[in-house]
This record gives structure tokens, C-alpha cells and sequence, in this order.
């Protein structure tokens, strides 16, 4: 029978992360969805870490994917509070209004 | 057992209970205390400046191995220090009269140097990703700190994608290191090209990762397009902090990594490091040519020192690392005057920060005239000023690498780099005067002007202590 391995769970968590950076990069519309983005990022980081981790009966991949998903709810609470503050200033989140300064 | 490990932490223990007592004493005391919390904030430094420098620690990695303590880490950490210490000195009457005098600002600051602490020590990737986050999530709100202004808040909308963008690619990498090592402590990582040496493909990918985001921190090409905007848009303070110490701790970590766990891979990262350094100081000479804006120049200018400094990590050798330290140390002090002097362009009660706002500056206020155009040649790498030291120590270290194209380019870039610094004092001294700036400037910014001013003008005189203990940091970097 199909058995599934590591190096499914390796290509998942790949394509998870690659759909993550392009939508941070080809999203025009909403900032929101860049938020949404760096979640999927994070959260293809920790399939990695734990088929890794079952992989090589070793704990502390684990414990980092623990980690991980602590600093990512902190990170999220802070993007939204900047997102908040941002949009009181200039009334949109549409990511091509965040052009005050060309860079 | 635990007593030696919290003692080797020390002084990130005492940082860490002083910001979160300042934050208590803030919420009870409310905003009317930002001046209060700001001195003690710049005490606690001083105190964990003298925590590290004072008894001598011996050589360890408490806690299992998931941090260090060493020579190395222990000079970049005063160097951290010494950058918080005087951005938030400098930010004292800025943040009264821009009207953002909140206590949070200060913690917010000590919060993010607990952090750059830990990144400096780390000895394992999660202890590495835990300070780098403490770091970031501080600074991503230091940026938007402002928050009834657009640009501010811009600024640190711009700052949070870019970096969080740049933490997952760093763990990713992680995660691809710790798959196929099977371990995330650095010196586990350094055993395994020490047995096998057949280095996998998934290895590579882990660390080409790796240091995209940690190229990302320290702003080199190519992931340097927040630097400007985030420069411009934040408030200057917060700006001459941003230049200053997280730029030293994100290298001082890019340099543990490549050289402890990964020197076994030298080969490999070494190619990253050259075109890193390459793109880095050639973008720096060039961008920065036609800036109107000098928060926006001194962004390009600082991308362009980190493409010298990088140089040195290209070199792998001790020499190398020794000379980086060098050059961060005479970078801070250049830094942190020229901010200083930033933040005295004012104009009938309002900042200016228009290159063109400095014309004739050395016929209104020719003192603040003559320390900018101190710096100005210093960070041109003009004889004898502390910026030329900084440069040549880099380029021996080079020359003894064999490094020569890269010790070439670094020469011609810092040549062209020189005509917009050269032209900072052209504006002071052979233009027409325009409005004068505002006076008087305050004597916490004549301290720290006279201070760096001439730190840079006589670095030549004594050189000795600095070349010294960067060279012994250094040497801790290369057991045996």
C-alpha cells in the first residue's frame, strides 16, 4: 500500500511556505492577506520541525515547533496592533496605498 | 548547578527584571514618569555594562549548552549597550516635544537589548530564534511608535512584514538544519562535519536560508529594501537606534553562526558572504548619491558599512572577525554623533531633515558645523580619523585572505561613497547660509557630541584599547 514518509510531510510543508512568500509578494489588495501569509510560513516551519523531529525520535524539534507557535501568536497580535494604528492614519489597509515613502 | 548557570546570565537576568520593574513603576506612576523611567532605564544599562565588564566571567555555556559566554559575545554586548544607552539619552527632549513621551518608549528599548543579548550568546538555534523574536517584536513597535503619524506607523507597518518575512525564512532554515543534523545545539552542528564530512544537499539549502534572514536583519543587499523607509519614516531617535545596536547584535550573530557551527562549511558560505558584501557596498556608494532626505542617506550609508564590515566575515580568518569589531565600534560612535546631530536640525520648533536644510551651517553654528563634518570625513574613511582605521584594519584582513577583487571593489565603492558625504560638507561650508537652526541644542547632546566627536577625530592617538580587546574577542571565536 501508499505509505506516507518524511519526505511527503517535506514537500507539504514546502509548498505550504513557497504559497506564503508569494502571497506576501503578489497580493496587491489587502494587508491582511500578508498577515495570513506569514501564519502559513510559520506553520510550514512546524510541520517541518515535527516530521523531523518523529522522524529521528528526537524531542526538541518538538519543543521548537512549541516555541514557534508561541512567538507567532505574539508576532500576530502586534502586526494587527500596527495594522490598527495604520489604518487610523490613512483610512485603508490596501497594500498599494503604503506608498508614503518609495523605497 | 543552576546557581552557576543564572550567575553566567547575570547580567541579562538584572536588564530583564529592570525593564519589567521600569514597566510597573510606569503603569503605576503613569506617563508623567517617562522622564524618571528613561533615567533609570539609562542606569540599568550602566549597571549591566558594568555587570559584564567588571567580574571576569569565566568561558561557558550555561544551560545545557543553549546559550554562550565568551570574549566575543561579551564585546559585542557593550557595544549594544553603549548604542541603547545614548539613543535613549539623545531621544529625551525629542520624545517631550514630538509629543510621544510615553514610558513604554525606554522599556521598549531595554526589552529589545535583553533580546540583542541573547541573540549575541546564542549557542542553539531555538535560543537564537527566541532573542532574535525578542528583538524584532520590540523594534516593530519602537517604529510605528508614533503613532499619530503616518509615516511612523508606515515605517513600522513596513518593518513588521519585512521582518516577519525574514524570521520565516530563518526557520525554515532551522528547521532544514535541524532535519539533517538532528540537532539544534551549535556545537552538535559542528561535530557533524567533523565525523561524516559528506555535507547534504538539504544542509545547504537549511543554511542558505539561514542567512537570508539573518542577511535580512543586518539589512545587506539584496534584503535592504526596508532600510530606507523604515530609516525615513521612524522617528529620529528611533532611527539612530536602529543603526546602531541591533545592527551589531544581528551581525555578531551572523558571525557566530558562519564561523562556529558552520566554519566546516566555509567553502560554501563563504561565495554568500562575497556577493552579500559586493551588492551591499556597491548599492551604499551609489543610492545614496542622489538622497535629498538624510535619515534616507545615512540608511544607504549604513548598507554600504555593513558591505565593509562583511568583508571581513568573508575572510574567515581571526584577523578578519578582529577587524569587524573594530569597525563596529568606530561605527556606533560615527553613528550615534551624527544622529546626534540629526536630531539638533531644528527649524522654528520643527524637525528638518532635508540635506539642503544644512547650507551654510558653518556660519550659523559653526561647533555643530565642525563635528558633522567630522564625521562626515570619518565615515568617508578619511585619514587619520577613526573611519580610516576601520577600513584598513577590514582591508588587511582581506589582503591576508587573498580576497583581492573584494579588497578592490571595497576601495573604488568607499571612493565613490565619499563624493555624497564630501558633499554634506560642501552644503556647510561653501553654500549660502539658509534659516538657522534652532539653539540651544542642550547639554545631553553636547555631551554625546563632544563625546563621539572625539572618540573619531583622536582614535589614532590611542588606538590600543580598542584594537586590543577586539582582537582578544576575536580570539575566543577560534579555540586552539
Amino acid at each position: 500500500m501508499f505509505e506516507i514518509g518524511l519526505e511527503h510531510y517535506l514537500s507539504v510543508a514546502a509548498i505550504l511556505f513557497t504559497l506564503g512568500i508569494f502571497g506576501i509578494f503578489l497580493n496587491r489588495k489587502n494587508v491582511i492577506i500578508i498577515l495570513m501569509s506569514i501564519e502559513l510560513m510559520l506553520l510550514a516551519v512546524n510541520i517541518n520541525l515535527v516530521a523531523f523531529s518523529t522522524h529521528l525520535g528526537d524531542l526538541v524539534g518538538q519543543i521548537f515547533a512549541i516555541f514557534v507557535l508561541t512567538v507567532a501568536a505574539a508576532e500576530a497580535a502586534i502586526g494587527l496592533a500596527i495594522l490598527v494604528v495604520y489604518f487610523r492614519n490613512r483610512g485603508s489597509i490596501a497594500v498599494e496605498d503604503i506608498n508614503m515613502m518609495k523605497g | 548547578m543552576i546557581t552557576a548557570d543564572l550567575m553566567a546570565i547575570l547580567p541579562e537576568l538584572f536588564l530583564a527584571c529592570a525593564a519589567i520593574a521600569l514597566l510597573m513603576l510606569g503603569v503605576f506612576r503613569g506617563n508623567g514618569s517617562t522622564q524618571l523611567v528613561s533615567s533609570l532605564s539609562v542606569m540599568a544599562l550602566v549597571v549591566t555594562f558594568a555587570l559584564i565588564l567588571l567580574p571576569a566571567r569565566p568561558e561557558s555555556s550555561p544551560f545545557d549548552g543553549l546559550l554562550t559566554i565568551d570574549g566575543f559575545g561579551d564585546f559585542m554586548k557593550l557595544l549594544v549597550m553603549i548604542g541603547t544607552g545614548v539613543s535613549i539619552i539623545i531621544s529625551q527632549r525629542f520624545i517631550q516635544r514630538e509629543d510621544m513621551a510615553r514610558f513604554e518608549f525606554p522599556v521598549l528599548m531595554l526589552f529589545a537589548t535583553v533580546g540583542m543579548m541573547a541573540m549575541i550568546s546564542a549557542n542553539d538555534l531555538i535560543a537564537l530564534y527566541m532573542g532574535l523574536e525578542l528583538q524584532s517584536l520590540s523594534l516593530y513597535v519602537v517604529a510605528a511608535f508614533r503613532r499619530d503619524n503616518l509615516r511612523s506607523s508606515e515605517a513600522g507597518l513596513k518593518y513588521f512584514v519585512l521582518g516577519a518575512l525574514s524570521s520565516g525564512m530563518l526557520l525554515y532554515g532551522s528547521s532544514m538544519i535541524y532535519g539533517f543534523t538532528g540537532t539544534t545545539n551549535f556545537d552538535g552542528i559542528a561535530r557533524v562535519f567533523e565525523i561524516d564530512g559528506g555535507v547534504s544537499i538539504g544542509l545547504i539549502v537549511g543554511l542558505v536560508f539561514l542567512c537570508a534572514g539573518l542577511a535580512f536583519k543586518v539589512s545587506a543587499v539584496p534584503f535592504h529594501m526596508w532600510t530606507p523607509d523604515v530609516y525615513e519614516g521612524a522617528p529620529t531617535p528611533v532611527t539612530a537606534f536602529f543603526a546602531t545596536a541591533p545592527k551589531i547584535a544581528a551581525m555578531a550573530l551572523f558571525i557566530r553562526v558562519l564561523i562556529e557551527p558552520f566554519g566546516g562549511l566555509f567553502d560554501q558560505w563563504q561565495q554568500i558572504v562575497v556577493a552579500v558584501s559586493i551588492g551591499s557596498m556597491v548599492l551604499g556608494a551609489f543610492a545614496a548619491i542622489n538622497q535629498t532626505n538624510i535619515k534616507r542617506l545615512m540608511a544607504y550609508s549604513s548598507i554600504g558599512h555593513i558591505g565593509y564590515a562583511l568583508i571581513g566575515l568573508a575572510s574567515g580568518t581571526e584577523g578578519g572577525i578582529s577587524g569587524i569589531a573594530i569597525y563596529l565600534t568606530i561605527y556606533i560612535f560615527m553613528n550615534l554623533g551624527t544622529f546626534a546631530c540629526i536630531l539638533c536640525m531644528r527649524q522654528k520648533d520643527r524637525m528638518v531633515e532635508g540635506i539642503d536644510d544644512l547650507k551654510g551651517l558653518s556660519k550659523t553654528n559653526p561647533m555643530m558645523a565642525l563635528v558633522l563634518a567630522i564625521f562626515m570625513f570619518s565615515m568617508a574613511g578619511i585619514p587619520p580619523l577613526a573611519g580610516f582605521f576601520g577600513k584598513l584594519y577590514i582591508f588587511l584582513a582581506a589582503i591576508d585572505a587573498q580576497l583581492y577583487t573584494l579588497a578592490v571593489i571595497g576601495v573604488l565603492t568607499s571612493v565613490v561613497g565619499a563624493f555624497y558625504y564630501l558633499r554634506i560638507i560642501k552644503l556647510m561650508y561653501f553654500d549660502e547660509p539658509s534659516e538657522a537652526f534652532d539653539t540651544p541644542i542642550g547639554s545631553e547632546m553636547k555631551a554625546v557630541l563632544v563625546i563621539t566627536g572625539v572618540f573619531t577625530l583622536l582614535f589614532f592617538v590611542v588606538p590600543g584599547p580598542v584594537v586590543e580587546s577586539a582582537a582578544a574577542a576575536a580570539a575566543t571565536l577560534f579555540p586552539g
